[in-house]
């Protein structure tokens, strides 16, 4: 397989012709064979983003996608060289398994015996050289998405776009699958492009994450950094639960209704906080570490306790009423009512 | 679960006596009538021993065939249109191209005839232009241009839902693995509405084969089956002879259907 392309997104916009924006003008580099997830909830402009870099949808004038340095924008997807797995598989059910992996080699000229040989293989690679002679309609859900990932790879495109892969499978199956395309989209070191709107598939399979809210993007990270990092509300709750401590910067100290919270010295304060109750601490439910009361100068009440096997969620509330929720190793023994200290991961929060 | 399907039996008797009234017990008739002539039961024959019932089955079998063609080569260029374009007034063009439903046979060759007949449009306008008078509504090209009018609508409305249902992504996959608009469309586009087309296609085949207004407005000159079924049944009163012609149709275009189905099945399950 060839070496993946660098892609680059320069200042695109897309509105559709009922006049609705569905982009704003935005930049965005993605490094070649990086695995680069869009995130968000559904109409915040992921997939046309998607569909623009793959040249199923022009951008507004004055926008430019460029791969390796080379301006495509005035190509439609046929001559891009892009792989592309669709939410509904987009399987050829005119063809056998075989025909349907061996499609863009044919319509390149290549030769039957060659391009079978090579759809063969590909097959072969994704584990289910058996099902070759297969018709579209008897294979199972998890079958089919191997398929649509063997036919795209097969053209050994420069970069491959997913779709929301994995949203038409059954839990289990999902994780199953992620791990395996995670595994396959490293090996081949190929520039990837995933759409979702599924945060775990984002943190687990992302080099790195963009956010994206109506038509803008709102972060671009690792997964870490978003999960850890947020840089607004809105990421904070897309990616998972967030805790919310208001309170208010003092000499380096988040001073908040329970307690007193140290800062680390990289963490940068939002641009203008002024008053009592301008700033917030937001920290996710794992980290957060429970404590005596007498260890640390953070105490909330224990409200509620979910016992989980090995671990259990402890709902706490400070003296102002209100609530956080905190995952916890399920070691102690707590009762609601009873005074707890909490010890937060100075890498893991984010003040907004 | 026994009384339940007694029950499911006894819903079905108004089916069955619908069934017998309405076909089973014409059709038994229309046998035995068919058998009852002078030539005894040679008359079943008559269609294809009979010279000239043999030309006008021929004639009828081609025209049909050309207007099934025709209308299926025109409604999956428009259907296909129609169905991914969205403009101001789509909506009444659809309806304007629906319209000939409602128009019965008659009505059709009466349309024809205004368009091509001795004083119609194209008679003018081919006379304004020095070019001789344009006749055509009393031959053949009037049977096809009225039959192809009278099942474009019916075609048309199959096929359009036929394209709305396929699923876009399988035209974006193909571009997306490097095909072209032509390949996209012999390789996806035509095998995804492909029983859309055999259905639609059977019905203006079967509908060409057997329609009486048209052919009785403009057939005076020519000659096609359901004409001369007419012509023996009421002027010549040769009952048993319309009757064997009328079965002789019957059959013809139930078995062409069944062979083009058949064909149909096992190319769609060798392509696959």
């Amino acid at each position: 397989m060839n070496r993946g392309a660098a892609i680059t997104v320069a200042s695109c916009g897309k509105t559709f012709a009922d006049g609705t924006r569905a982009l704003s003008p935005l930049d965005l580099d993605v490094r070649a064979g990086e695995t680069l997830v869009l995130l968000g909830p559904s109409g915040c402009g992921k997939t046309t983003l998607l569909r623009l870099i793959a040249g199923l949808e022009a951008p507004d004038a004055g926008g430019h996608i460029r791969f390796d340095g080379a301006d495509v924008t005035a190509l439609p997807i046929e001559k891009r060289n892009v792989g592309m797995v669709f939410q509904s598989y987009a399987l050829f059910p005119n063809m056998s398994v075989i025909d349907n992996v061996a499609y863009g080699l044919r319509v390149r000229g290549m030769a039957q015996a060659a391009r079978r040989a090579q759809a063969a293989g590909v097959l072969e690679m994704m584990r289910i050289g058996a099902l070759a002679q297969r018709r579209i309609d008897q294979l199972s859900g998890g079958q089919r998405q191997r398929v649509a990932l063997a036919r795209a790879l097969a053209v050994e495109p420069r970069v491959i776009l997913l779709d929301e892969p994995l949203t038409a499978l059954d839990a289990a199956l999902r994780e199953h699958l992620r791990g395996e395309i995670d595994a396959l989209l490293k090996r081949l070191a190929i520039t990837a492009i995933y759409v979702t709107h599924d945060q775990a598939e984002a943190l687990a399979l992302g080099d790195r994450i963009v956010v994206m809210r109506n038509g803008a993007i709102a972060q671009v990270g690792t997964p870490r950094d978003v999960y850890f990092r947020p840089a607004d509300d809105f990421v904070a709750d897309f990616v998972g639960v967030t805790n919310r401590l208001t309170g208010t910067l003092k000499n380096g100290r988040f001073e908040t209704a329970a307690g007193v919270v140290p800062l680390p010295q990289d963490l940068v304060p939002p641009a203008a906080p002024s008053g009592p109750g301008a700033v917030r601490l937001l920290f996710r439910p794992e980290a957060a570490r429970l404590a005596s009361p007498a260890d640390t100068p953070l105490v909330f009440e224990v409200v509620q306790v979910e016992f989980q096997g090995a671990r259990q969620k402890v709902t706490l509330k400070d003296p102002a009423g209100a609530r956080i929720l905190v995952e916890a190793p399920a070691d102690g023994l707590l009762v609601p009512g009873a005074a707890v200290g909490l010890i937060l991961d100075p890498a893991r929060i984010s003040l907004a | 679960m026994h009384s339940a399907d007694r029950l499911a039996r006894l819903f079905l008797l108004p089916l069955f006596l619908f069934v017998a009234a309405f076909f089973l017990l014409p059709m038994v008739r229309l046998v035995g009538v068919a058998g009852s002539g002078p030539n005894g039961l040679a008359e079943y024959l008559a269609i294809l021993t009979n010279p000239r019932h043999l030309a006008t089955l021929l004639a009828t079998l081609a025209l049909s065939a050309a207007v099934t063609a025709a209308t299926l080569a025109i409604g999956t260029v428009v259907a296909l249109f129609l169905a991914r374009n969205r403009f101001v007034g789509r909506p009444l063009l659809v309806s304007l191209l629906t319209l000939p439903l409602a128009f019965p046979g008659v009505v059709v060759g009466f349309m024809v005839i205004l368009l091509a007949g001795r004083q119609g449009l194209l008679s003018s306008l081919s006379m304004g232009l020095g070019m001789g008078r344009w006749v055509f509504a009393y031959s053949m090209a009037g049977l096809f241009a009225g039959y192809v009018y009278f099942s474009l609508p019916r075609v048309l409305v199959t096929l359009m839902a036929a394209v709305e249902k396929l699923d876009p992504a399988l035209e974006e996959a193909a571009r997306s693995l490097g095909a072209s608009r032509a390949q996209v469309m012999r390789d996806v586009t035509l095998p995804g509405i492909a029983p859309a087309l055999m259905a639609s296609g059977a019905i203006a085949f079967a509908t060409a084969m057997g329609a009486f207004g048209t052919a009785f407005t403009l057939a005076t000159r020519i000659d096609v089956l359901a004409m001369t079924i007419y012509t023996e049944f009421t002027l010549n009163a040769n009952f048993a002879t319309a009757a064997a012609l009328s079965i002789a149709l019957g059959l013809i275009t139930w078995m062409v259907l069944a062979l083009t189905r058949n064909f149909a099945g096992s190319g769609v399950a060798a392509a696959g």
